[in-house]
């Protein structure tokens, strides 16, 4: 009996002893993967660093790539100006009115320069920037978070550079909207070809070139892609450009010759939220 | 069997009679059936003499055409005029380019689309150039 209760003890001993072991032993080498996948990331942070800024940077896209730079003081000194590029654009595109800011539908707006430039957060910026009245667009950006939330492919980057829409693919999800970082879209709650309550059209007049959309579809600035093929500037840089001289500069920023190339060389640009790395091809002097 | 002759009599009628409605379709042809009797009748237009292809094609297919030139002048953005048979240059584009010689939406896309009982949703964003749309819907 004694002898038995001997070799049981120590059965049940070896046996915790062996449990408790290999749980030590198994949890020190989880610990350990995770060690090792930490490694590796702490590794290309380094990496990163030593290429400067801490930013990864996609290769710069190369063919013809559009963008415009906007030179806000040549706006601010032509109050007014900003709304008629709006006005131009609108007006050609078939952009419904719907009268009120929740419905809004805009491919050009202005906007005040902390809510254009949230990122510039110091407390003490002069009158002359708080005053202005800054052109805001669609960045069409290189790397266009709108385009990878597209389901259906109905948004996409052109060849040139412009973020497109396929307006007869759009199904109305609004997935490029909580993307877009910029606020560059629109969607159609109501039809745009329908009247408000008293009987007013939302398209006040249609543009006999150009179709409107339908409801439940989004929309935005197309960089004028129908003109700039055919070598001529997008509808607002034309219309800036009457009133003040290169107060928006259109052109390929990959032609070394291109006004926009030079301009971009010789002056100080910014862009809206570089921070997000969506690189937008629209640049600002302020 | 019974009534042989009545029943070979009965039989040859019926497979006459059938074969018949046939042969007359067959003898109409494709073209002649699209034409003859309830043609929706689409009005061509005056003064062009030939559309960017062929009539029967453009029966057929031209909504194929149009998702084409769709697809090559957003996506592709291959934008260059469309030139006709007979030399003439054409947008591809549903509003700016068939429009342009087919002036009269009512007289000649809907014509046959009616009669087709097809309702295509081009026309909840395009709109014939002289009659931009007509306001109803109230919100």
């Amino acid at each position: 009996m004694d002898n038995t209760r001997r070799k049981f003890l120590k059965l049940a001993g070896i046996t915790a002893a062996a449990g408790v072991g290999t749980t030590l032993i198994g949890s020190k080498a989880m610990a350990n993967s995770h060690g090792g996948h930490d490694a590796p990331a702490a590794h290309g942070h380094n990496v990163h660093a030593e290429h400067g800024g801490g930013h990864h940077h996609p290769p710069e896209p190369t063919g013809t790539r559009y963008g415009i730079i906007i030179d806000a003081g040549k706006f601010h000194d032509n109050p007014g100006l900003a709304d008629q590029c709006q006005k131009v654009c609108h007006d050609y595109h078939n952009v419904p009115d719907y009268g009120n800011p929740k419905d809004e539908i805009k491919w050009i707006w202005t906007d005040k320069f902390p809510n254009v430039f949230p990122e510039h957060s110091h407390y003490r910026k002069d009158d002359r920037l708080l005053s202005m009245d800054i052109i805001a667009m669609c960045n069409h950006c290189d790397n266009p978070p709108c385009v990878r939330a597209c389901p259906t492919q109905a948004t996409f980057k052109n060849k040139d550079g412009a973020v497109m829409m396929d307006f007869h693919r759009c199904i109305g999800c609004r997935f490029c909207m909580a993307a877009c970082p910029y606020g560059a879209r629109s969607f159609n709650w109501r039809s745009p070809r329908g009247v408000d309550k008293e009987g007013h059209p939302f398209i006040k007049k249609y543009n006999p070139r150009f179709p409107s959309r339908m409801r439940g579809v989004v929309e935005k600035c197309s960089l004028c892609s129908w003109r700039t093929k055919k070598g001529l500037d997008p509808l607002c840089v034309e219309e800036a450009n009457k009133t003040a001289a290169d107060a928006m500069v259109f052109g390929d920023m990959n032609d070394k010759n291109s006004k926009i190339a030079k301009l971009l060389k010789s002056r100080f640009t910014i862009q809206r939220k570089p921070e997000l790395g969506t690189h937008p091809s629209i640049f600002y002097i302020i | 069997m019974y009534d042989k002759g009545k029943v070979l009599i009965g039989l040859a009628i019926f497979v006459i009679a059938a074969l018949s409605i046939v042969g007359y379709n067959m003898s109409l042809g494709d073209s002649a059936t699209f034409r003859s009797e309830g043609n929706p009748g689409p009005e061509k237009p005056v003064g062009h003499k030939s559309c960017v292809k062929e009539t029967a094609y453009m029966q057929s297919s031209h909504m194929v055409l149009l998702n084409q030139w769709r697809d090559e002048v957003i996506r592709e953005g291959k934008r260059e005029l469309i030139v006709t048979p007979a030399g003439e240059k054409v947008e591809k584009s549903l509003q700016n380019g068939c429009l342009s010689c087919h002036i009269n939406k009512d007289k000649f896309c809907d014509r046959c689309h009616e009669y087709a009982n097809v309702a295509p949703y081009c026309w909840d964003c395009h709109f014939e150039p002289s009659k931009p749309p007509v306001h109803k819907e109230v919100h």
